[in-house]
């Protein structure tokens, strides 16, 4: 008996320095093998091996990461099992399972894991009830919760999708099932044109998912500056008014600290790179290098500078790594006199958005957390904010529609037979469907009549 | 008087279907009519087959069923349709000569052995301790049988409406049957009002044809049954014209007189056949609807107006007809009508079509909530050989809807319920590129030949074709040629020239060559192949990529129609299920999670839920 394959993130969101990417059924080890690149040759079952997880579209590493696989039946699931342990940041797990989904996983319900243990024989009977309970709770709660997330402008927006492609599929299906009626002939052009236009709104959706991981994951602020100029006192301040997450994620490397907090609602993940300063220790420049990996890697960055005294070269040197990033610089310590000016930093960098502060008092960072918030919602991402993709899950069922798309697109201008592009569209339907909690069922059959003068 | 294995009521299509089936299944069966000259009378369209409907008939052959053979005996005009599209949406149409079709059916009951027909109106049925043990007829006799089919079609308490005029009958101007719905309400049976219409008649020599556009059968002629290779030429042409707005006017002006407007009418129709009324109310801003024009039979010169039914008044209905070109002298002979009936809700049945209240007792037809003479054909000839099934101490034959139209129609109804006469379509079928027409027999008569239906003659031609196919998918698998050899059949053929070797199987696949095409450059070892061995290769070859796609996930669709449900679980007791599934559970008794899975009202947790609580049974039972 064939189940799919399922895949979810096993561990709390938050909770813990390793996080586990689970995934169960029958693709687990194809999977595995496809994007674990173990150091050691073999990988054996039900023993550990220390690897790396690539994305197998380009090879590039996501990850190092512990992997293992338990053949069924000896497994949780008594399937075929393979887990994944990593860094337990939202960030890295989000990532591998996203790879885990496209290799041909689908993402696991709540309790499904659960679920296929208790029914392939794993749990006892009282632990049936615990399962119940969850299914029960999904069907509770679940609901209102899509709904809550899927408030406004998201869910409009995909059911405006599926309207158009409800006008498809009611005028392929009154072609196929009525030929000698007298209607509007569903061509190839036209049929074309549709389902172009189609893709086009699914793919704006998905160009927006990069904000929406921001949304979802946190956006990655690298706080830099020479020491002493107030890194640690900001950092302190962003999470004093607004930690929100309460655990700290460990970074790869002692010198830099990562912590996720909450700003004006948006997950921010803050790094203070402790270490773009002083130079010839061999350590102290894996530390510096660490630095520059980890700001390169960032959204926006948080530029330090002490106010009241000159530009020195270490400030120099920092702003040159900065090169066109998005910034934001503080001229920290104004209580203390102001020895730099805007118009000087404007001269270094253009586009910088420069605020006077001083961490110590508390002045300015209320002024920060709103550049933070416009940032975000600011520019090309406020027009099109409640489109935002802001789930794995949403991301996921959204590319696979596209692809549907992608199917019929092809098949039409190769003017295959009309009811195998039907399939391909109907599929797209159906995974839109899916994010708004909506199932076609006979709501087709429904149009096609209300829409067409048919009959005897 | 008299004792049978098998009763049927009523000889429609659904009745002639499961007395044929009852008898040639070995069972003593009697078949009552209200009259015999209404044997496998076709009171509507004269045409069997469509789209849906054609991919049913070949069905109801590939089992072992009439309406194949009797309408390739009948035939006045065949076309397949949809042939611009894929194979799995062909759908073979023919119109029939209605009166020939009556007798060549009435002709082969009359010679198939075990089986009577009488002409009577039955109006009780004989329960005990909730088990059917025969029927009483309107002359007070009782003829004893182990199981009873009802195809009462729209007799059932009939009313027919034109305008204002109402009154009690039956199809056709037949008379109704009053007090057979009485006593079934009274053994506990719950019925409701459906509706249905039909145009009127002319006559052909009132009509002016070089106002219309002739519609001609297809060139080349196919048999709906597999017994058939051939079924000759065309007889007859069909004629099509357009109503315009004074047509539109005349019926406006009268929507009042209409008896689907003044209330007079309770039940429901079907939006797939509406009235010219409802039609040209519905859509005020189309500009025109089309009509065709159909021949009734040789020996007559009635003509049916495909597209124009209509329950307004006679004077009406001559008017507007009269405004339309080619119509402007017609004279009708019978007029349109609407016609009311008692049904009963599907939902009441379990998939072999026996009632979930009185053992034994089969239902089929326009009695079940369809519409259509090959719907009601398909049912019958399920509820015939489930009867037999049943009564014989077998397990049924329930076709899947991975098997058949045949199963997802039976299934719809018995599972969705359904709130107006039923019409299958292709599009209620989840994987109809492998429920194509052409393929019927390969996927059920095997199935019909296991229950003792489908005759040896048929199995072997089964079986033969089955083998042919097979052989000669090989075949061209392995014959090659090289590109010298092809590429100036390629080029005449307007597709692309080759660089290496190619086979057979191959340049089959190329939408621009057909199997006939490659006796060009094929040696003395082609076979020679009949047109359904043709068409079978052809669609597997071509379209096979697609075909795997769908029958993977059928493969995904069994397992939850695997796990069947017993019919004695107590829904309201399983911890976890929402109030308002257990009802719809208790109510429909679904026979596996699969079809639990269909009803409305039962969520995907619900199914989880059902899931855990059959292990944990699996798991008490250990």
């Amino acid at each position: 008996m064939k189940e799919d394959t399922i895949a979810a993130i096993a561990t709390a969101a938050g909770e813990g320095g390793i996080g586990i990417v689970r995934i169960s059924g029958e693709k687990s080890f194809n999977i595995l093998k496809r994007i674990f690149i173990p150091v050691a040759q073999n990988i054996r079952p039900r023993v550990l091996s220390y690897g790396h997880i690539i994305n197998p579209e380009n090879n590039k590493i996501i990850d190092e990461v512990m992997a293992v696989y338990m053949k069924a039946p000896f497994s949780y699931t008594a399937e075929d099992v393979a887990e994944i342990q990593c860094h337990g940041s939202i960030v890295s797990l989000r990532k591998i399972l996203e790879i885990v989904l496209r290799q041909g996983a689908r993402i696991a319900e709540r309790g499904e894991f659960t679920k296929r243990a208790f029914l392939n024989g794993r749990l006892d009977l009282t632990q049936a009830e615990a399962v119940i309970d969850l299914i029960k709770a999904k069907s509770d709660k679940t609901f209102d919760v899509a709904l809550n997330q899927l408030e406004g402008g998201f869910s409009k927006h995909i059911k405006k999708i599926r309207e158009k492609l409800v006008d498809v599929l009611v005028s392929l299906t009154v072609n196929i099932d009525y030929p000698d009626e007298d209607i509007e002939e569903m061509t190839y052009e036209k049929l074309l044109c549709g389902l172009k236009d189609i893709k086009a709104d699914i793919e704006g959706i998905l160009s927006t998912s990069d904000t929406g991981r921001i949304i979802n994951e946190g956006l990655k602020i690298s706080i830099v500056g020479k020491p002493n100029v107030g890194k640690s006192s900001l950092m302190n301040a962003l999470i004093g008014e607004n930690r929100a997450i309460v655990t700290d994620i460990p970074g790869t490397t002692r010198d830099t600290i990562e912590e996720a907090v909450s700003i004006k609602n948006i997950p921010v993940i803050l790094t203070d790179t402790a270490g773009i300063h002083e130079t010839e220790d061999v350590i102290e420049k894996i530390g510096i290098n660490k630095s520059k990996e980890s700001f390169n890697k960032s959204d926006l960055i948080i530029l330090v500078l002490d106010g009241s005294t000159e530009l020195e070269k270490e400030d120099l040197e920092i702003i040159d790594h900065i090169g066109d990033r998005k910034v934001i610089v503080l001229l920290n310590k104004r209580d203390k006199g102001q020895k730099i000016s805007s118009e000087e930093i404007k001269t270094k960098i253009k586009e910088a958005v420069i605020i006077q502060t001083s961490v110590s008092q508390g002045t300015g960072i209320g002024e920060l957390t709103e550049e933070i918030e416009k940032l975000v919602y600011g520019g090309k991402v406020s027009q099109n904010d409640s489109l935002m993709v802001t789930n794995v899950r949403h991301k996921r069922l959204l590319e696979e529609s596209s692809l549907a798309l992608k199917d019929a697109i092809d098949m039409t201008s190769m003017r295959q037979p009309l009811e195998f592009i039907e399939i391909d569209v109907n599929n797209c339907y159906e995974l839109l469907g899916e994010i708004i909690g909506e199932t076609a069922s006979d709501d087709i059959i429904e149009k096609v009549f209300e829409r067409f003068c048919l009959g005897k | 008087m008299g004792e049978y294995d098998c009763i049927v009521v009523g000889a429609g299509h659904a009745g002639c279907e499961a007395a044929l089936a009852c008898a040639r299944m070995g069972k003593k069966t009697l078949m009552f009519s209200m009259n015999l000259e209404a044997i496998a009378m076709m009171p509507c369209n004269p045409s069997i087959g469509g789209t849906g409907k054609g991919h049913l008939v070949r069905e109801i052959d590939a089992l072992g069923g009439e309406m194949g053979c009797n309408i390739d005996k009948t035939f006045l005009q065949s076309k397949m349709l949809n042939t611009a599209k894929g194979p799995a949406v062909h759908s073979l149409r023919a119109q029939a000569d209605k009166n020939k079709y009556h007798i060549e059916m009435k002709k082969t009951i009359e010679s198939t052995e075990n089986l009577d027909m009488k002409q009577g109106e039955v109006v009780d049925l004989v329960v005990e301790d909730g088990k059917v043990k025969g029927v009483i007829t309107k002359t007070n006799t009782c003829f004893k049988a182990s199981a009873v089919i009802l195809a009462t079609g729209t007799f059932l308490a009939g009313k027919i409406f034109i305008g204002s005029s109402v009154f009690e009958s039956g199809p056709n101007g037949l008379a109704p049957s009053n007090e057979l719905a009485s006593n079934l309400k009274k053994h506990g049976m719950k019925l409701r009002r459906f509706k249905t219409g039909t145009p009127a008649r002319c006559l052909g020599s009132s009509l002016d044809y070089s106002k219309m556009i002739e519609q001609k059968g297809d060139e080349k002629t196919v048999p709906f049954s597999f017994l058939n290779d051939e079924v000759g030429p065309n007889k007859v042409s069909c004629w099509l014209t357009y109503t315009n707005e004074e047509t539109h006017n005349v019926i406006r002006a009268n929507f009042h007189r209409s008896a689907l407007f003044g209330g007079q009418i309770e039940g429901i129709g079907p939006r797939y056949c509406p009235s010219i009324e409802d039609k040209v109310n519905r859509f005020a801003d189309k500009e025109r609807h089309q009509l065709f024009i159909e021949p009734e039979g040789l020996d007559t010169d009635e003509m049916y107006i495909q597209g124009m039914s209509s329950s307004l008044p006679e004077d009406v209905q001559e008017a507007f007809y009269k405004t339309i070109p080619g119509l402007e002298n017609l004279r009708i002979v019978r007029p349109a009508y609407a016609i009311e009936y008692d049904c009963i809700n599907p939902q009441d049945l379990k998939l072999n079509l026996e009632s979930r209240f009185i053992e034994n007792l089969f239902c089929a037809g326009q009695f079940n909530g369809s519409s259509g003479y090959e719907e009601a054909a398909a049912q019958g000839l399920m509820a015939g050989i489930n009867a037999v099934l049943k009564i014989s101490g077998k397990n049924s034959l329930v076709l899947g809807r991975n098997e058949a139209y045949i199963g997802v129609l039976i299934d719809d109804l018995v599972t969705k319920g359904t709130n107006e006469p039923y019409r299958i379509m292709t599009s209620r079928a989840e994987y109809r590129l492998v429920l194509r027409q052409d393929n019927a027999d390969l996927r059920l008569t095997d199935k019909g030949y296991a229950v003792g239906l489908a005759s040896e003659e048929r199995y072997q031609r089964y079986l033969k074709k089955k083998e042919k196919v097979e052989a000669e998918l090989i075949r061209l698998g392995e014959k090659s040629f090289s590109p010298a050899e092809v590429n100036d059949f390629l080029e005449a053929h307007k597709t692309s020239p080759v660089q290496g070797r190619i086979s057979m199987a191959e340049l089959l696949k190329r939408p621009q060559i057909t199997y006939e095409d490659l006796k060009e450059i094929d040696d003395e070892t082609r076979p020679a192949l009949s047109y359904h061995e043709i068409t079978q290769l052809e669609v597997q070859i071509k379209y096979e990529g697609y075909i795997n796609k769908q029958l993977a996930q059928i493969e995904r669709f069994k397992k939850l129609e695997d796990k069947r449900l017993d019919a004695n679980i107590d829904y309201k007791n399983i911890e976890g299920l929402r109030i308002e599934a257990a009802q719809k559970l208790e109510q429909i008794k679904p026979e596996s999670v699969g079809q639990a899975s269909r009803i409305s009202g039962v969520s995907p947790a619900d199914i989880n839920v059902l899931l855990i609580y059959l292990e944990k049974k699996r798991r008490g039972k250990q």
